[in-house]
């Protein structure tokens, strides 16, 4: 058996899930927080497994990898900085508990 | 036959009513009596009805015990009333839990009067809507069932009883409003309110005022809030959570099926091409109903509650087997709207008694019962049993057939074959089934005894006669299903036909 | 009509008929007479056995080892479904009638000593005598409904004798487990026979079977069919995965344990297997299923059964371990290896766990650390459990030896990883047995109670029993046995005996049995090595195998706790109550129709087009008001809706693009 482009997908979409469920289900921010990263990796392997089974003369899947792994490290940076700034102000990080922006 | 059996057994209870309504509060007993044999002789009618029955496979698709007069010729409306396969076991349940639900309803010592006459009032309006086979006659049906559930949530009732009872009107009368719809549609295109007729000629005969598919969505709109299908389901926790315990049995156990026998002798009769053509979709949703029902079903902590859930659950096997369309599921549908009407009105009532007794309805508070009150523990579990689908209870034999008839269904999405596989997943259902009904059974019943339920009294007499009806009911269907099935199949048969079978 | 085959129906119609007096009349009417009960239900059972004597006599008369009994219709519906009543009689249902019965028998004769003076003797017997209808009617049955029909029922007077002492917790708790555990294979058992009857039309077991041999059942088809089966027997024979139930079903009374959970209702999925065994001998896929399932579950459980210190802990995983053993006979051998264990192993487990039973009568626990020195005072039982735990172990003549030894041959013709891991297991249970005689009945006692022999009424079934064990294995030292079951040749007495030593294999499993029992002496009796040094050097080992791989973890904690309970079902209730109820039902049909829209016509009736122009402001403004309510605030919830909105559009795309 090869390996071929629909098992890379196939992890990748694994992965999303996984990644997704954390972030639906779990209370602690930093906990959803680092499930979004598992969901942005999961959309890496989809970007650069794409881009090897479909264009593999290009190398656009892997530079877009790349921009979101940096976008992703911009943003768990910022999550991060917010995360301590709502745990200054409130004690708590439980995304349920955050909900300032209701109605 | 000359003799009107079928206009007897309907207006009987309202002839109770009427006579309850002239005596005095103060004659609670006297009440109480009338309503008891103004139930109880309906219920022998309906008995020799059941019996007389001609189940050859000759009469399938003929109509018994037909009863046809003129009523308002301007429009074509008749008084016409009548019983075949389908109709006749759900009618026979609705005389049958009539009475019980007198029975289980003899401590009510509020405003006994008013209360007993609604309760008549409701029974005569329920048979009204399985027995009517005129469409103005069942629509008037429909509706007068509101109003006394109304009243009867509203004043009998506990909790938020106000909010539910209004939650209840407002969402009947939305589906209401939409069934009246596709009534005057189907009306003003055939110009005939006879569903016998408009059954026979087909629907595709005639040329449609609107199309064919928003007449059979504004019909399946009434009755999907009555079976309930997701999403339209709130309404049946809350009204079931607040109302009377008779008035929770009566709505498990007879109401709700108005949906589904709806659904049978309407929207699939006379719409087969629609339903055909629509059944991928109220199939996910029937699934949508039994997976999900059960799921919430496990979080409740309210015991009537939790039993209502699971109804929202149970009746997705009833849509499933309706909108599979082969013989057995329809049968299996048939036979699972009996059989639920008679395992979840005993679940309602014992849990009734429960609460009646112990004071107590969360269920985390219970525990330790069965050494207390053992006979109540008994008639519980044979209902939980029931509700759980165990072989030799009617619950067993209407889920099986229903997911045996949906499994041979050809309906396909391309080349997916969605019926299959959903009944599949739904098949988990009973899985869920199991687990909600014995962890129920053990936070109520078992662990060690709690001194706060000492001298708490167990059923009497009285309870344990209807419950034990009850339960000989529930295990008659389950040893003996053919006394049901070959009832309900001289009224599937003629609707397969109209299917291309 | 009548023939006297119809009579076949009795046997299991008479301990219904028990069960019926025992409930209706005994109960609310001889309330203070307890024993009757008992009586009765013994009575019932032992008319049964001599039915099945009868039948097992006829059974051997006739040439094809078949009777005939005609169906009862149950439900017909044409053009839809018929589905028919009946029992089919041949060598597998003649030989586990008298397994039934037999250890049914012994078990409600045991009963009177064990369960006397407990108030619940009356629902105790009346249990036990539906449990024996349900599984003589399992095996009796000709059909895959009816099969099923009785499957469940045995499982429900297992779930009603697992919490007969439904005041504890525990009980209650591993009684709910145990269904709802073996629910989850039933629930392939279900699928996978309506998946059969939609392709083939039938749910009998004879038809399935020439449909399977003359290939017109065959492919994917038969595959899952058979795989959904086997599903079931994993459930119910507590196979891995699904082996949680049987350890906590310990908390039941132990006759029970011996009765259900070891001799019978246990073995029911071994049975369930062999009776559609050409289903599977037609399924390569199948056959392997059952064999790594079962070999895998033969070591596992032996693993554990290592270190437990409850007695009947050992036993329960002993009995996993068995099972597994048999699962393996059956993909390997056929049917009559994998029911020749089955019958041996019966006999021997219902021994060993009466033999417990009556050592917990003496000491009031299960607990081997507050045993010891039993031998003494209760030679009865001792006697018996060594001759019982010989058996299992496998040593020579006795009934354990004949039946694992064929297996291990099939195996190794077969199954040559597999039969590594039987090997290893065989090393394992004779460890274990002697481990448990050494702590139990060797050495000096621990404990506070006051010790004494039970009753005879307790021992003469372990004396029965114990010879049954030492005999049963004979039967098929001629090949008898599986030349009842159809194939195999016979030989002379002696060359059965003797013959077999002419091979290495015999050899080897009598040697690492020996060495089994040996290790077991060193260990617990001697003390030439310490347990806890042995446990301190493979720690990690000693942990894995004492918290039993974690599973009961990874399925009450992960699974069932925080994936469903906390999570799935937590977010549908979160659903159901916020967004259905509280955002769509309440807000619109109260907020929007009933304020806005009544109030719309109500102002444009007084106030006419001008009121009209104010109504559209209102309404906005009370749609605002009402409509941002869906504005929860909750981050997850919006969430969880992008993800359904997206699911749906997939969902759109994949029905109608």
């Amino acid at each position: 058996m090869s390996i071929g482009l629909e098992h890379y997908l196939i992890l990748s979409a694994i992965l999303f899930s996984i990644g997704l469920y954390g972030a639906l289900s779990k209370h602690n921010a930093i906990v959803i927080l680092m499930c979004i990263e598992i969901m942005l990796s999961a959309v890496n392997i989809a970007l650069v497994a794409f881009s090897r089974y479909i264009v593999p003369l290009q190398l656009t899947g892997q530079v877009f990898a790349i921009f979101t792994i940096a976008v992703a490290a911009a943003e768990t940076a910022v999550g991060l900085a917010i995360i301590i700034a709502i745990y200054r102000s409130r004690e708590t990080i439980d995304a349920g508990k955050i909900d300032l922006m209701k109605w | 036959m000359n003799f009107n059996i079928l206009s007897l057994i309907i207006f009987l209870p309202a002839l109770g009513a009427i006579l309850i309504a002239c005596t005095s509060n103060s004659r609670a007993k006297l009440i109480k009596y009338i309503a008891a044999i103004f139930t109880l002789i309906p219920l022998i009618l309906a008995i020799c009805v059941f019996f007389s029955f001609d189940r050859s496979p000759t009469m399938a698709g003929v109509i018994q015990f037909e009863e046809k007069a003129s009523w308002i010729p301007l429009i074509n409306a008749y008084y016409h009333v009548g019983l075949d396969g389908v109709s006749l076991p759900l009618f026979f349940l609705m005389t049958l839990l009539g009475f019980l639900v007198v029975l289980i309803s003899w401590k009510i010592d509020l405003r006994p009067r008013e209360y007993f006459a609604w309760l008549l009032l409701l029974e005569m309006s329920i048979l009204g809507v399985f027995a009517s086979l005129d469409f103005l006659l069942f629509f008037i049906m429909w509706e007068i069932e509101v109003i006394p559930m109304f009243f009867l949530i509203s004043i009998w009732g506990a909790g938020r009883k106000e909010y539910s009872a209004f939650k209840y009107v407002l969402y009947t009368l939305f589906g209401s409003a939409m069934m009246l719809a596709g009534i005057l549609s189907v009306y003003f295109t055939t110009h005939s309110l006879s569903m016998v007729d408009i059954t026979a000629r087909g629907i595709a005969s005639y040329i449609p005022v609107v199309p064919q598919a928003l007449m059979f969505f504004l019909l399946l709109g009434g009755f999907a809030v009555k079976l309930p299908v997701f999403p339209f389901h709130t309404w049946l926790p809350d009204a079931h959570t607040d109302a009377p315990t008779a008035v929770s049995v009566v709505l498990a156990g007879t109401l709700l099926k108005m949906g589904g026998y709806g659904m049978i002798r309407v929207c699939v009769s006379i719409f087969p091409d629609a339903a055909r053509q629509f059944a991928p979709i109220l199939i996910s949703l029937a699934m949508v109903n039994i997976i999900y029902g059960a799921a919430v079903t496990l979080k409740q902590t309210d015991i009537k509650r939790l039993i209502a859930y699971s109804s929202v659950s149970h009746m997705g096997f009833v849509l499933l087997g309706i909108f599979s369309l082969t013989t057995v599921s329809l049968t299996g549908a048939t036979l699972q709207m009996f059989s639920h009407g008679l395992i979840t009105g005993l679940l309602f009532a014992t849990a009734g008694i429960v609460m009646h007794n112990t004071h107590e309805r969360d269920i985390n508070k219970m525990g330790g019962l069965a050494r207390q009150i053992p006979i109540i523990t008994v008639i519980f579990t044979i209902a939980g049993l029931g509700a759980m689908g165990v072989p030799s209870t009617s619950g067993f034999i209407a889920e099986f057939m229903t997911f045996l008839g949906s499994f041979q269904s050809d309906i396909l999405v391309g080349a997916f074959p969605i019926a299959k596989v959903f009944t599949v997943i739904s098949i988990l259902g009973i899985l869920l089934g199991a687990g909600y009904i014995l962890w129920l059974l053990q936070r109520v019943f078992y662990n060690a005894p709690q001194d706060k339920f000492n001298g708490v009294h167990d059923a009497d007499k009285l309870e344990r006669v209807y419950s034990a009806i009850f339960i000989i009911m529930i295990f008659l269907v389950g040893v003996y299903p053919s006394i049901l099935t070959n009832v309900i199949k001289t009224g599937i048969t003629p609707i397969i036909n109209l299917l291309g079978g | 009509m009548f023939d006297q085959n119809q009579y076949i129906w009795l046997i299991f119609l008479i301990p219904l008929l028990s069960w019926a007096i025992i409930s209706l009349i005994l109960k609310p009417f001889f309330k203070d007479k307890p024993k009757i009960a008992g009586y009765v239900t013994i009575a019932a059972v032992a008319t049964s056995l001599l039915l099945s004597i009868w039948v097992l006599v006829t059974v051997l008369g006739e040439p094809h080892h078949e009777l005939e009994v005609p169906n009862i219709s149950w439900v017909i519906i044409e053009g839809g479904a018929t589905i028919n009543l009946g029992i089919i009689v041949d060598s597998l249902t003649a030989v586990m009638l008298i397994v039934v019965t037999v250890v049914s028998l012994m078990v409600q004769i045991y009963s009177q000593g064990y369960m006397h003076g407990d108030a619940g003797y009356h629902r105790y017997y009346a249990h036990m005598s539906l449990f024996t209808t349900a599984m003589l009617g399992l095996v009796l049955a000709n059909s895959l409904l009816l099969m099923f029909v009785f499957w469940e029922l045995v499982g429900l007077c297992s779930y009603l004798l697992i919490g007969f002492w439904f005041h504890r917790p525990s009980a209650a708790n591993a009684a709910k487990k145990a269904f709802i555990v073996t629910r989850i294979g039933d629930f392939g058992f279900l699928a996978g026979m309506i998946y059969l009857y939609a392709n083939t039309g039938t749910f009998d077991t004879a038809e399935l079977h020439q449909m399977a041999i003359s290939g017109v059942l065959a492919g994917n088809v038969l595959t899952w069919g058979a795989i959904g089966i086997f599903a079931g027997a994993v459930g119910k024979s507590a196979q891995f995965p699904l082996h949680v139930w049987l350890p906590d079903a310990m908390e039941g009374p132990t006759p029970v344990s011996a009765l259900i959970h070891a001799a019978t209702m246990a073995a029911a999925g071994v049975f369930l297997v062999a009776r559609t065994y050409p289903l599977f001998e037609h399924s390569a896929v199948a056959l392997q299923t059952v064999a790594t399932v079962g070999g895998f579950t033969a070591i596992f459980a032996a693993s554990i059964g290592l270190v437990q210190n409850d007695i009947k802990r050992v036993l329960a995983y002993s009995t996993i371990s068995q099972l597994g053993y048999m699962m393996l006979g059956l993909a390997t051998g056929g049917v009559a290896v994998g029911i020749f264990h089955l019958f041996n192993h019966a006999f021997f487990k219902a021994l060993l766990f009466l033999g417990a039973g009556s050592v917990n009568h003496a000491t009031k626990t299960f607990d081997m650390r507050e045993m010891g020195g039993l031998r003494k005072v209760m030679p009865r039982t001792y006697a018996t459990f060594v001759i019982g735990a010989l058996s299992l172990a496998g040593i020579w003549p006795l009934s354990g030896f004949w039946s694992k030894d064929e297996i291990l041959v099939k195996s190794l013709e077969n199954q040559p990883v597999l039969f590594a891991l039987a090997m290893i297991t065989v090393f394992m249970t004779a460890f274990y047995m002697f481990r448990v005689i050494f702590l139990t009945f060797g050495g000096e006692y621990r404990g506070k109670e006051h010790l004494h022999e039970s009753s005879s009424v307790m021992t003469i079934p372990l004396i029965i029993l114990a010879i049954l064990a030492c005999g049963s294995g004979l039967l098929n030292v001629t090949g008898g046995f599986s030349a009842f079951f159809g194939h195999g040749e016979t030989y002379s007495v002696v060359e059965g005996l003797f013959g077999i030593f002419a091979h290495p294999l015999p050899w080897l499993s009598l040697i690492l049995a020996g060495l089994g029992i040996f290790t077991a002496y060193a260990v617990y009796s001697k003390k030439w090595l310490s347990a806890e040094a042995i446990g301190k050097r493979f720690s990690a080992l000693y942990k894995l195998f004492y918290n039993k791989y974690w599973v009961d973890e990874l399925y009450e904690g992960i699974i069932v706790k925080k994936v469903l309970m906390g999570g799935i079902f937590r977010v549908f209730q979160l659903f159901d109550s916020k967004v259905i109820d509280g955002g769509i039902n309440t807000n619109f049909v109260q907020g929007f129709i009933v304020r806005n829209l009544f109030g719309w016509f109500k102002s444009f009736d007084q106030k006419g087009v001008d009121g009209a122009v104010n109504g559209v402001a209102d309404t906005t403004l009370i749609a605002g008001k009402t409509m941002r309510k869906v504005q929860t605030g909750q981050l997850q919830l919006y969430g969880l809706i992008i993800g359904l909105g997206i699911v749906a559009l997939i969902v759109c795309l994949f029905l109608f693009g």
